[in-house]
């Protein structure tokens, strides 16, 4: 019969070298996959779902117009509004951040921008329209309705 | 000389660099959003020139009309529709090339106008635009012999793909347009 020799008496301590690694892989992965949040979002947003979701090839021509109602009703009222990077604005201020926007981008490429309408469900078309109409007159014609996946049930038709 | 004892490799405690790791991550986990730039592309129509001659002719039965109300009602072609059968309504009529008379003559000609109300619901909007969207997607999926999941992955910067997607939007150019919206808010 084998002999069991037992060992030493201390405690086996478990590697734990491999756990940094592992967090290493997901703090890459989430430095890849994310973006640095530049505005704080006053607005519900709640999207609405879509099938034929389409992304916008350079994020660099993409601006963004959050519509919805106010997270802080006390303050801001229970209406919806309309906010562009930190601040709520009128519908008739969209025609300058827009031209802001455009300033922003270098000269070649300032008919391409790309507006993203970030709306929420609850949203009436009213408003909306407004911000269509201002969007018209300031010749920023590329919109896109920024919604998210509906369920695979709905999508796989 | 002095025995050699049979000595343990020492280790370097690397359970600290986890919690830097860690400390990082959750930075990164609270300044970031995933980024979901995905969505419903459209194209709105040029800003309107007064001195412009107003050239609109176009045939009624080459136009599909859809109306969305304040409540939320969906009326196409002058009848009250399920919006679940208004993608393959608006199929029919697109790919109809003079079949039925009631119908549009040719998809280049055939034109989609959705009118809204001031007081209709955006996810009620977004709803009626995807399956418009979606029935014009698939007549070109179909035209092309892929699957519609195909068609929408399709890369312009890809000159291959690009030339199926130009020949694509030949065959079924999407004029889908949007009328000036009622203002009936109840």
């Amino acid at each position: 019969m084998a002999k069991f020799s037992k060992k030493s008496n201390a405690n086996p301590t478990i590697s734990t070298a491999s756990l940094p690694d592992i967090i290493f892989i997901l703090l890459f992965f989430f430095m890849v996959t994310t973006r640095m949040r530049d505005t704080s979002i006053m607005v519900q947003q709640r999207l609405p779902a879509a099938t034929q979701l389409q992304e916008i090839e350079q994020k660099s021509l993409v601006s963004y117009i959050y519509v919805g109602k106010p997270k802080e009703p006390g303050q801001h009222g229970t209406e919806p509004r309309v906010q562009v990077d930190d601040v709520f604005i009128p519908t008739t201020g969209i025609p300058q951040f827009v031209e802001l926007e455009k300033a922003k981008l270098p000269e070649a490429e300032r008919a391409m921008i790309w507006m993203s309408l970030k709306v929420d469900n609850e949203t009436k078309m009213g408003i909306l329209n407004d911000v269509k109409l201002q969007l018209r007159e300031a010749n920023a014609l590329k919109i896109n309705y920024s919604s998210v996946r509906a369920g695979v049930a709905a999508a796989g038709m | 000389m002095a025995k050699k004892k049979s000595r343990a490799i020492p280790e370097i405690n690397a359970s600290s660099m986890a919690d830097i790791a860690f400390l990082l991550l959750i930075f990164f986990l609270v300044t970031t959003t995933i980024g979901a730039d995905k969505g419903l592309n459209m194209l709105l129509p040029p800003k309107k020139d007064p001195t412009a001659p107003v050239d609109v002719n176009l045939k009624d039965k080459n136009v599909f009309k859809v109306i969305v109300n304040s409540r939320n009602q969906l009326l196409v072609e002058d009848e009250p529709m399920d919006v679940r059968i208004l993608k393959e309504e608006c199929k029919k009529f697109l790919s109809n090339n003079n079949a039925d008379p009631t119908l549009s003559e040719s998809p280049e000609k055939a034109v989609v106008s959705l009118k809204t109300d001031r007081g209709t619901d955006y996810k009620v909007y977004v709803k009626v635009l995807d399956e418009l969207i979606a029935a014009y997607n698939e007549l070109r999926a179909e035209k092309l012999g892929i699957s519609v999941e195909r068609y929408l992955q399709l890369d312009e910067k890809n000159p291959k793909e690009d030339e199926l997607l130009k020949y694509a939007q030949k065959v079924y150019p999407r004029r889908l347009s949007e009328a000036e919206p009622t203002s009936v808010v109840k």
